[in-house]
């Protein structure tokens, strides 16, 4: 079955290394307008910097982004223009202290959008109301849980419009009974048809909200395909391996603290 | 204690506290215009410019204010040929000598800003110098304010030499009539009463603000 | 050299004058510095009691040195003293004197700023190992607040050494004052005098203060982590 989505981002031959660490190998990858992709992988294995790449935070060594045909380099003058199509969340709650929770969701597209300010709060109001926040409008990100503090994180890059959202782990910080209601807010924005690559560890999630999964493994893509196949019977003994160690790690865990 | 004389030199001693206040004050401003500027130069390395920063830094903190002063005053003016007006000379050199030093508080407030602050609001689209107006140095200006009160502090205390270079200040007044009337403890008395009015009140208030920076506004 | 008055300096014993006219500022700021590490210390440790008096006479002293320009508790000293008391306090002495006080309060706020630096938990559990008051500090507090304490009283050491100036506007015979008199005697013949003079003043100053201020930078980096 051939997609016939339009291609909005496309990796080419990706090379990122720190140093004598190569951290992504000639990475190759095309997303589809709509498509969620959810990548997991060991530690180290070079996800989070994918994300990064994707959004000119590093300098890469080799191959290139495109982003609706655009290059993608953080060293050009336009970055900051295609930024604005690539909504990034972080894995630490990284809200403006120093402002409200409306002033954090408006002050993008005031400032680089220079939409009004009316028009910008409406949206903004609209946003906090659908991540359930709104009542916390005047409060300020110390005031907040981490939870809340993450859902006003999605909130404020909803709020630049973007193309496609970059999520990378987003709940690995958040006590455990908070995961929940981030996660929810990215199944509704799946819902919606919101085109998402999204990092994490949260395996029952990542085949709830995939339609694709990539398993990435020193800096390779080492398997990819539909959540059911992937999760159940994965192609290779690498991702069979890493499935597992999720599992048996618990057990050990839990025996050694016996 | 004579308090009729204290009450004949009041007028005196309040004449020379609004001198010290406007040359203080406008030097203090200049020193937080100066810090800024040379903050931004040093925190993005801008190449020649970052050196002569440095060695400004470096040669305006390990020197005393009073030989500034006389450098500037009678020294510079004989080698280029132009004179300097007392008044703008005491300005200027608090603004210098505390630029030197508001220029290291600006440096650790900008180095205080986690980078992931800096990160999220470049993917929000934001250019660097947006991400600097916006989200940095509003964090950065807040978590040095501790270090500015003191140095507005310091910078106060620091006026008290401008009578080296003949301005009518407290000190020289207090000087002066102690040398013509022998009021000694009169004199001194005013002059500690002036300098409580002058630092006091900005003691005061860096106590208030840092609190409510610390517990109110934001922050965590 | 003549354009910039440098010759003077060359003059006679002129450069001799000047460094002995140093001599005297470093003389009086080593004294005070001994002084107020060594009263600084005890005064900080006052400060850590809970007594309230303790409080309250440190609360008064601290404010004192930290709002008070030390110009003003100069005159005091200088001026006040011989009047007030009937003494006749020498210029050099009373630069001393203030110089002392305003030091032992810096000096105690840095020791004090550094003992509170210390988790409570490391004063319990030494106390917990039986340890007396005196044991405590000695073994486990002031080891630790050290590190912290030394990179700031150095650089406390080069801001006593640059209030050094002050001494001229009272008139101790020192670096200031030798510029001042080369100056004067030189006025006809060499007329930049004043730029050469306070431009070497101004460098005797930085060679002296600069290594010291590098010095507790070099310290402070490399105990920060």
């Amino acid at each position: 079955m051939a997609d016939e989505r339009e291609i909005v981002l496309r990796i080419e031959n990706l090379t990122k290394s720190f140093g004598d660490n190569v951290v992504i190998d000639g990475l190759d990858l095309e997303v589809r307008a709509g498509e969620v992709i959810v990548v997991i992988g060991p530690s180290g294995c070079g996800k989070s910097t994918l994300l990064r790449c994707i959004n000119g935070l590093e300098e890469i060594q080799g191959g290139r982004i495109l982003l609706d045909d655009q290059e993608v380099d953080g060293r050009s003058k336009n970055i900051a223009q295609i930024r604005q199509k690539l909504g990034m969340v972080f894995q630490s709650y990284d809200l403006f202290p120093h402002k409200t929770i409306i002033e954090n969701v408006t002050l993008s597209p005031i400032v680089v959008q220079k939409r009004p300010k009316e028009e910008a709060i409406a949206e903004g109001e609209a946003l906090l109301e659908r991540v359930g926040l709104l009542d916390k409008r005047d409060d300020y990100p110390r005031q907040l849980s981490g939870g809340q503090k993450q859902r006003v994180t999605i909130a404020r890059a909803l709020a630049m419009q973007p193309e496609i959202m970059l999520l990378d782990e987003i709940t690995a910080a958040l006590d455990p009974e908070m995961v929940h209601e981030v996660l929810d807010v990215i199944l509704d924005l799946a819902r919606e048809g919101k085109t998402m690559i999204i990092v994490t560890h949260e395996m029952s999630f990542a085949r709830a909200v995939a339609d694709r999964v990539i398993f990435l493994e020193g800096g390779h893509i080492v398997e990819e395909g539909i959540p059911e196949l992937f999760f159940t019977n994965p192609k290779t003994e690498r991702a069979r391996e890493f499935l597992h160690t999720f599992e048996f790690t618990a057990v050990r865990s839990h025996t050694v603290e016996e | 204690m004579d308090f009729g004389a204290m009450v004949d030199y009041l007028p005196l001693f309040e004449q020379a506290m609004w001198l010290t206040l406007r040359i203080g004050w406008i030097g203090i401003l200049g020193s937080l215009v100066i810090g800024l500027v040379v903050a931004m130069i040093t925190h993005y390395k801008i190449p020649v410019l970052y050196q002569i920063s440095l060695f400004y830094i470096e040669l305006y903190r390990n020197t005393p204010l009073l030989i500034q002063l006389f450098f500037m005053y009678f020294a510079l003016p004989r080698v280029l040929g132009v004179g300097i007006d007392a008044e703008a000379c005491g300005m200027l050199g608090l603004a210098l000598l505390g630029g030197a030093y508001m220029a290291e508080s600006f440096r650790s407030g900008l180095e205080a800003v986690e980078p992931i602050q800096t990160e999220s609001a470049l993917s929000l689209g934001m250019t660097k110098a947006q991400v600097m107006r916006y989200v940095v140095l509003p964090q950065a200006v807040s978590l040095s304010v501790q270090s500015f009160v003191a140095n507005i502090i310091f910078l106060l205390k620091e006026t008290s030499v401008f009578s080296a270079i003949s301005l009518m200040d407290l000190m020289f007044v207090a000087k002066d009539l102690i040398g013509l009337y022998y009021n000694t403890t009169e004199c001194l008395v005013l002059l500690v009463i002036f300098y409580l009015i002058i630092i006091l009140p900005v003691s005061i208030l860096g106590t208030v603000v840092e609190r409510k920076l610390r517990y109110g506004a934001f922050g965590s | 050299m003549e354009l910039l008055g440098l010759d003077v300096l060359f003059k006679g014993s002129n450069a001799m004058r000047l460094l002995q006219g140093l001599g005297v500022a470093v003389e009086i700021s080593i004294i005070s510095v001994v002084i107020s590490l060594v009263l600084g210390m005890l005064f900080g440790i006052f400060m850590t009691w809970k007594n309230p008096v303790a409080r309250v006479i440190s609360r008064i002293y601290l404010e004192i040195v930290r709002i008070m320009p030390q110009l003003v508790l100069l005159f005091i000293v200088f001026f006040g003293a011989t009047r007030a008391l009937g003494l006749n306090v020498s210029a050099e002495l009373s630069s001393i004197i203030v110089f002392s006080f305003w030091g032992v309060g810096e000096m105690g706020d840095l020791v004090r700023g550094s003992l509170e630096s210390i988790p409570v938990h490391q004063y319990e559990s030494a106390a917990a190992l039986g340890m007396t008051k005196g044991q405590i500090y000695y073994h486990v507090v002031i080891p630790q607040a050290v590190r912290r304490l030394i990179p700031m009283s150095i650089n406390l050491v080069t801001r006593m050494i640059k209030t050094t100036s002050l001494i001229l506007m009272i008139g101790v015979v020192e670096v200031m004052k030798v510029g001042q008199q080369i100056i004067e005697a030189n006025r006809m013949v060499s007329p930049n005098a004043v730029f050469g003079i306070y431009g070497t003043i101004l460098l005797l100053y930085f060679l002296v203060c600069w290594p010291i201020s590098m010095l507790a930078r070099h310290l402070e980096k490399k105990w920060s982590n």
